[in-house]
């Protein structure tokens, strides 16, 4: 079976909406973290069916660079988080403004 | 060092390390001196010696030539090759250098050698050796460069030292402020200087000595009088000349064996050498530019004659006196004598010289004292130091057959036989005051009855010191032998360099040394009735109170007012000057508008910073409108 492109597209747009909306309206940086990586996916999506659209193989070689820089992203971010929780014991980010004016 | 000299030339191999070998124990003593600590007087002296001996070689090798090729180079790297303009570090070495290679080092040697004993108690012993090395590196480049800009980098270094060693007791406020004048000071002649060598390059397309004294027969009268007064600008600063010379009586707050090297025997005579060594630059100005050097040096000449017959300071008497000599030899180049000029360069270092080391030694013996009414009837507690003294006196007063007489006769009649009669009057006239004015420093400090500052107790040169003066009196009595009529000539030497002067025939040429004689023996009497006869004291009074003579007295011990005019007329401006600039311009001025600016962006940043809420969720709505701003230009582009 063969599904129609814009299918895909579509779900990729989808999820790459909602992934900014829970970043931006969330307090909890795990679960910023969350979406952040399901924005990244979405894109990882639309790269996979483009390359199928056109039958290029540059898509498929896109997405493992995303999925690398992800992982080392996710590594950072988690890191930071962790010290974070560790020393303020919150996660939510609204707590962690020092850098403000 | 690269040494490789031009074929068949071989004086000129060893010139390198004629300014090397001093410089390299500068550098030695000047970085690792203190480890050295006593030796380095040693290392030093070594240094300038065996530059001596290796000059001396030279020399002999040259005097081996033909006559007319005996000028040689000796390039030691290229160092500015810009299109056609070329300066490289060449060395000279022909008949005109070599002399002053000669006398740098001769006398250098000697003086560094004497510096031994002198400095001995120093704390700054090995500094002192370094400084004296790096001179006498300096000077040797200076007279060795084959090009104006090398010669203009030994003219800035020969300053730099004069300064630091001026300064040495920098702790004494009179020093510190003597070395700042004299820097100032020549700072003002050498960029005169800088001007002229600029216009000669401009001109003449070249900077090598040979090549300029080439095209200066090629240049208009115009421009070659503009660069020769711009040169000689340099020579009244570094030679101390008027209006310039003011520096040089202050000068003498640097230890003595400084003011003998350097402000008697070696650097004051760097503007001599120079105007020698451009002698076609200046004569092709047609007259204007010689005449000016000439009157130049004869007025000064006269006129620090003067202020030395009022002086009591031993040593500012020498330094005056070293003034008016050295006037005598620009009056000489003003009347295109120049191996008349050189003559009396080579026997005024050895006299002059000499009696600095003298005035050392009194000052030694008595714990710096240098007023000349404070002593008296040395020359039986110190007899090396009176009668080398007495040589020098007697050389420098033009006195048969001691070395002056020769130069300063020589100078004369070259006047006279030129023409220029106001010159020789001049000439003559200062002969009498030179006369005067040293015997009155010698019948003062070393005749008459023995008087001793308080506290002291005169005594005799040490060795190494006599070591020093010994020669340099040797050197003063038969000095002279070396321009005497017939035998080895300086000045026959000399010819291919600096051409030939006028020499005066028939009866002039006996008449005028004998007016020479007459008239030195003229001064000494005049010194000898005033000064050593019992009686001396009532005449002097009695001299006094003619009318004019009290006023002019005064004058010239008030040095002529000239440090106070030029104190209230060029320093006091300046200083109010620099006042004003740094209360109005830059702290008003300069300071507002750095300050200003740093407000503005202050002020600006302090309404931006608002921006910056700490927020996140902020940070990625701002992203993410960016993100949108870019991927719909994008997009509108695409679609277009």
């Amino acid at each position: 079976m063969r599904v129609a492109p814009e299918y895909y597209l579509s779900l990729a747009g989808l999820m790459f909406v909602i992934g900014v909306v829970g970043a931006l309206i969330r307090r909890n940086a795990i679960v910023i973290f969350m979406f952040v990586e399901l924005m990244l996916n979405a894109v990882n999506l639309a790269f996979v069916t483009f390359a199928r659209m056109w039958g290029h193989v540059d898509g498929q070689v896109l997405v493992f660079f995303v999925l690398v820089v992800a992982a080392a992203e996710v590594v950072v971010g988690l890191a930071i988080i962790l010290l974070i929780s560790r020393n303020r014991g919150s996660s939510d980010v609204d707590d962690v403004n020092l850098l403000r004016w | 060092m690269i040494v490789a000299a031009e074929a068949g030339a071989t004086h000129a191999q060893l010139a390198g390390w004629i300014v090397g070998l001093p410089l390299l124990s500068a550098i030695v003593l000047l970085l690792v001196g203190r480890r050295a600590g006593r030796r380095s007087g040693i290392v030093a002296s070594s240094a300038i010696g065996a530059s001596f001996l290796l000059g001396a070689i030279s020399f002999f090798d040259l005097l081996g030539a033909e006559q007319g090729a005996r000028s040689a180079t000796l390039k030691l790297f290229d160092w500015i090759s810009v299109g056609s303009f070329d300066a490289s570090a060449t060395l000279l070495v022909d008949e005109l250098s070599i002399v002053m290679v000669l006398i740098v080092t001769g006398v250098g040697t000697l003086i560094h050698i004497y510096s031994i004993g002198y400095m001995a108690d120093e704390a700054r012993y090995s500094r002192f050796f370094g400084y004296l090395n790096l001179f006498a590196a300096s000077m040797l480049l200076l007279v060795l460069a084959d090009n104006l800009l090398l010669l203009y980098v030994g003219w800035e270094a020969v300053g730099l030292c004069s300064y630091l060693l001026i300064g040495f007791w920098f702790e004494r406020p009179a020093a510190a402020n003597a070395a700042k004048k004299a820097f100032i000071v020549n700072r003002i002649g050498d960029f005169s200087f800088l001007l002229g060598i600029l216009l000669l390059a401009g001109t003449a397309g070249s900077l090598t000595l040979g090549t300029v004294n080439e095209q200066a027969g090629a240049m208009t009268a115009g421009i070659a009088t503009i660069a020769s007064l711009l040169l000689f600008g340099g020579a009244t600063g570094k030679s101390a000349q008027i209006p310039l010379y003011v520096w040089l009586p202050d000068a003498m707050e640097g230890p003595t064996p400084v003011s003998a090297l350097i402000h008697a025997a070696t650097m004051v005579t760097a503007g001599v050498y120079m105007v020698a060594r451009l002698s076609p630059v200046f004569e092709a100005s047609g007259g204007t530019a010689l005449a000016v050097v000439g009157w130049i040096g004869a007025l000064t000449a006269l006129w620090a004659a003067l202020m030395a017959a009022t002086e009591f300071d031993i040593k500012r008497v020498l330094a005056y006196s070293t003034i008016s000599q050295l006037g005598y030899m620009f009056l000489a180049h003003g009347v295109q004598a120049y191996s008349a000029g050189i003559f009396h360069l080579v026997t005024h270092a050895f006299f002059k010289a000499l009696m600095f080391l003298g005035a050392g030694a009194i000052m030694h013996a008595f714990h710096g004292e240098v007023d000349m009414r404070r002593m008296g009837g040395l020359r039986k507690a110190m007899p090396i130091v009176g009668w080398t003294f007495a040589a020098g006196c007697l050389a420098i007063s033009g006195i048969p057959p001691f070395a002056g007489f020769f130069s300063k006769d020589a100078i004369l009649a070259s006047a006279w036989a030129d023409g220029q009669y106001g010159l020789w009057a001049i000439g003559t006239v200062t002969a009498v005051l030179t006369a005067f004015y040293m015997f009155r420093l010698y019948f003062r400090v070393f005749e008459g009855g023995l008087v001793e500052p308080e506290g002291t107790h005169a005594h005799d040169a040490p060795m190494t010191m006599a070591a020093a003066l010994v020669p340099l009196g040797v050197l003063s009595v038969i000095g002279g032998i070396i321009n005497l009529p017939g035998a080895l000539t300086l000045e026959h030497f000399l010819e291919p360099v600096v051409g030939e002067g006028h020499v005066p025939e028939g009866l002039g040429a006996w008449l005028l040394p004998g007016a020479a004689v007459v008239v030195a023996i003229l001064g000494i009497a005049a010194a000898y009735f005033l000064y050593l006869r019992g009686d001396g004291a009532e005449r002097r009074s009695n001299l006094l109170a003619r009318p004019g003579v009290r006023p002019l007295v005064a004058v010239a011990g008030n040095k002529f007012y000239v440090d106070d005019i030029y104190g209230r007329g060029i320093v006091l401006p300046g200083k109010a000057f620099a006042d004003f600039s740094s209360r109005v311009v830059d702290a008003r001025v300069v300071d507002g508008v750095v300050n200003g600016v740093g407000k503005v962006i202050a002020s600006g940043a302090e309404s931006m910073r608002k921006l910056q809420t700490g927020y996140v969720r902020n940070y990625a709505v701002m992203f993410l409108l960016g993100a949108v701003v870019i991927f719909s230009l994008l997009m509108a582009r695409a679609l277009t």
